[in-house]
């Protein structure tokens, strides 16, 4: 048997290549490299990070990008600047409403739009839902990540509410494209209001039973209490915003520092961690949800009467006669509203504005040369800046808190890849 | 000679009985997970598969046994072709000295409680060698994670015992259980409360399970040991897990709970009590630890791994000592 090498080939039957290299090395020692991702359950997505490690702790983290790649930037330039918006929701589809905003807010800067009240203020509550629906989804994943499955399937059942709502108003549950440069699509109606008020009021109270699950949780507070430290310095110094920055105590916020819509009309707090670890971020989220709910609340008491799109903005509406199939008719068309907006864009020849997406600070420059379509539409997506501080945040931790750590600055890969 | 090949065939046919009707009870073990789960969580669980989804282990099964056998290239094929096996085999083996009624059991063992501790640990060679063989790094963090939580918590689970041990003053089974009837309240759960507290901890480390299932912690390492496995070789894996979890609740059941005998004092309060068959107790006893199982799976998330190396070696193990000088100095008292 031995003589026949069947004995030794059951014991080593790797390919003797393999077997040499590790007679070599046997004396040297060097990390594992462990690639997380693309295709990692936990990574949100398409996030792939090259992680060196040396037993379970982490020497070096390098985050890679770019594999929902889609070319939002380079699409839009093609676009006039109304057609551009539908791509806006693709950024971050988990608030599409919200990046919807940001983009229509640096446009109506363009061209100089005056947004009726009544649209600021249904604005400014499908912002804030698609805030609560996004979070929603956050603390969905990122209590599943850390291993307590239940939240998952309570936040989904919520989400669920919220999604039927944004149906009723836009016709769409995820990728909205509700709101309009000068204003919204359409109105609101009572029955959206009453139904909406109604869930705002039994929120908070759902929130408190995510809270029951993990908040007092020995383990969960185990997990997310000492982990990720990233201080104020560092953080503004890495360019965090949004939940992500305010846990490391640092009073930032679009709504509050250059408000837009209906948020200086609307009385709400914004909510600051004191520890800079994963707990704090997750604790400011937790209570941006009470903070949205009260926005929500406000807006239907004080909304307005009145028109919900700028009258100037219908001169820019996207064609709506019915366009014919032959080709020269269409460019007509086109070249009809193309006139009419660029009676506008004279005013700037460039413009960048941001709002507060439940992400962080989402920024839209816009280069105008004067034409209808936009010369170059840059975004600032917090989630691309926010996947770079991940190597900070990572390093000198443990594998599992590389998960805790993903889940806490809350990414989304549609908005980081753009 | 005759005598033996009838001795033989009798201990077969109890085999084959013994181990069908637990491999039943796993299959549904994994049904009662999904719809306590389901119910935690507000769904319902299985329903589509007969009625309230009842055939749904059935329809797992034939869905896992037809699947394609696949082995990666990579891996080392003998060792990840045996490494289920021992993991399952390990599993079944602890049940043969388990006695689950007055007189049933396959073999009446002295040291019928060192076996199964011992070959409960065998079962970890199974998921090490799943977890190196696979060639795949996430499989084997996997096999690293359990070997390193299968001996810390298999320290805290052998202590735990010792108190039990003293008080019945015998490894075997049988023994325990009916020493236990020889106080009013007919459990060691009430001398040895620390120990059943150890005991349950330690048993949810060592069949992998929340908050304890790091070595398969899906958001991290993915699958953990058997991420390279598919079909009946996951099968195998999944069915080991689920025998260890009945082995170590039968195990709690038989040192702290009386196994399948009811208190004393409660037979004497309603006599009637006594007629009911004892396998109905000790199902009951046994199905209250594996609800236990899944009720912690919904509710904790998953410690990490140097917090559960602490919790192991600095809580447990010193308080399993303490339980068992606690233990002896009364036990000396009061003989």
């Amino acid at each position: 048997m031995i003589k026949n090498g069947k004995l030794l080939r059951i014991f080593y039957s790797k390919p003797r290549s393999v077997h040499n290299n590790m007679e070599r090395e046997i004396t040297a020692t060097k990390e594992l490299i462990v690639n997380m991702g693309p295709q990692h359950p936990a990574t949100h997505g398409v996030l792939r990070l090259v992680l060196d490690v040396d037993g379970e702790r982490i020497i070096k983290c390098t985050p890679y990008v770019g594999y929902l790649h889609r070319g939002i930037e380079k699409l839009s330039e093609d676009l006039t600047y109304v057609q551009a918006l539908p791509l806006t929701d693709r950024l971050d589809y988990l608030a599409s409403a919200a990046n919807n905003i940001g983009f229509c807010v640096a446009i109506e800067k363009l061209l100089g739009l005056e947004v009726p009240p009544r649209a600021k203020f249904i604005r400014t509550i499908m912002g804030e839902m698609a805030r609560i629906c996004s979070h929603l989804v956050w603390i969905a994943t990122h209590a599943l990540d850390i291993g307590a499955m239940t939240v998952f399937l309570y936040a989904m059942r919520d989400r669920e509410v919220f999604l039927d709502l944004f149906e009723m108003v836009t016709g769409a549950r995820m990728t909205v494209s509700y709101p309009r440069v000068g204003g919204v699509r359409c109105d609101v109606n009572n029955e959206f209001l009453d139904k909406l008020y109604k869930f705002i009021e039994t929120f908070p109270e759902k929130v408190v039973e995510y809270e029951t699950l993990i908040d007092q949780n020995r383990i969960w507070l185990k997990r997310t209490k000492g982990v990720g430290i990233i201080t104020a310095e560092e953080a503004i110094n890495w360019g965090l915003t949004g939940p992500t920055l305010r846990g490391s105590g640092v009073y930032y916020d679009v709504r509050k520092f250059f408000p837009y819509d209906a948020y200086d009309k609307v009385d709400f707090e914004v909510p600051l961690g004191k520890n800079c670890d994963v707990y704090d971020r997750y604790k400011c989220r937790m209570l941006e949800f009470r903070q949205s709910a009260r926005i929500i609340k406000q807006c239907i008491d004080k909304l307005p009467e009145g028109p919900i799109l700028a009258n100037e903005a219908m001169k820019i509406r996207m064609p709506s006669a019915p366009v014919k199939i032959d080709k020269k008719d269409i460019q007509v068309e086109i070249y009809i509203d193309d006139k009419a907006i660029e009676e506008f864009v004279q005013k700037y020849s460039e413009v960048y504005a941001s709002v507060e997406v439940p992400k962080g600070e989402l920024g839209f420059y816009v280069v105008c040369d004067g034409t209808a379509k936009p010369y170059r539409l840059r975004l600032r997506s917090p989630s691309f800046v926010h996947a770079g501080a991940l190597k900070k945040l990572c390093e000198g931790g443990l594998v599992a808190d590389v998960i805790a750590n993903i889940g806490s600055i809350d990414l989304v890969l549609g908005e980081c890849d753009r | 000679m005759k005598d033996i090949i009838i001795t033989l065939i009798i201990i077969a046919v109890k085999t084959a009985v013994y181990f069908g009707v637990l491999l039943l009870h796993v299959a549904y073990a994994t049904y009662f997970e999904r719809k306590v789960i389901g119910h935690i969580q507000m769904r319902l669980g299985p329903m589509i598969v007969g009625p309230h989804g009842l055939l749904q282990p059935i329809a797992d099964m034939v869905k896992l046994v037809f699947k394609e056998d696949i082995i990666p290239a990579q891996v080392h094929k003998a060792i990840f072709s045996i490494a289920p096996f021992i993991s399952l085999v390990a599993g079944l083996t602890t049940f043969s000295v388990i006695p689950v009624n007055q007189g049933w059991y396959i073999a009446d063992v002295n040291v019928s409680l060192l076996l199964v501790l011992g070959i409960a640990g065998i079962g970890t060679y199974g998921i090490i060698l799943a977890g190196w063989s696979s060639n795949s790094k996430y499989a084997f963090f996997g096999g690293l994670r359990s070997a390193a939580q299968m001996i810390s918590y298999e320290v805290a689970l052998g202590l735990s015992i010792v108190g039990v041990i003293l008080l019945a003053e015998s490894f075997n089974l049988n023994e325990i259980v009916q020493k236990q009837q020889e106080y009013w309240y007919g459990m060691f759960l009430f001398p040895q409360f620390l120990a059943y507290f150890i005991f349950l901890v330690a048993m949810f480390a060592e069949t992998n399970r929340t908050p304890f299932d790091l070595p398969e912690a899906e958001s991290e390492l993915v699958a953990g040991y058997f991420v390279e496995y598919s079909g009946m070789r996951f099968a195998l894996f999944y069915l080991a897990e689920y025998v260890a979890m009945f082995c170590m609740s039968s195990l709690a059941t038989i040192c702290f709970w009386g196994g399948w005998t009811i208190p004393p004092i409660l037979v004497k309060a309603w006599p009637w009590l006594a007629n009911i068959p004892g396998i109905v107790w000790f199902l009951l006893k046994v199905y209250f630890h594996i609800f236990l199982f899944y009720w912690i799976r919904g509710t904790v998330p998953r410690y990490r791994y140097d917090q559960l190396m602490a919790i192991g070696w600095k809580v447990l193990v010193p308080l399993a000592l303490l339980n068992i000088v606690v233990t002896s100095i009364i036990k000396y008292i009061i003989s």
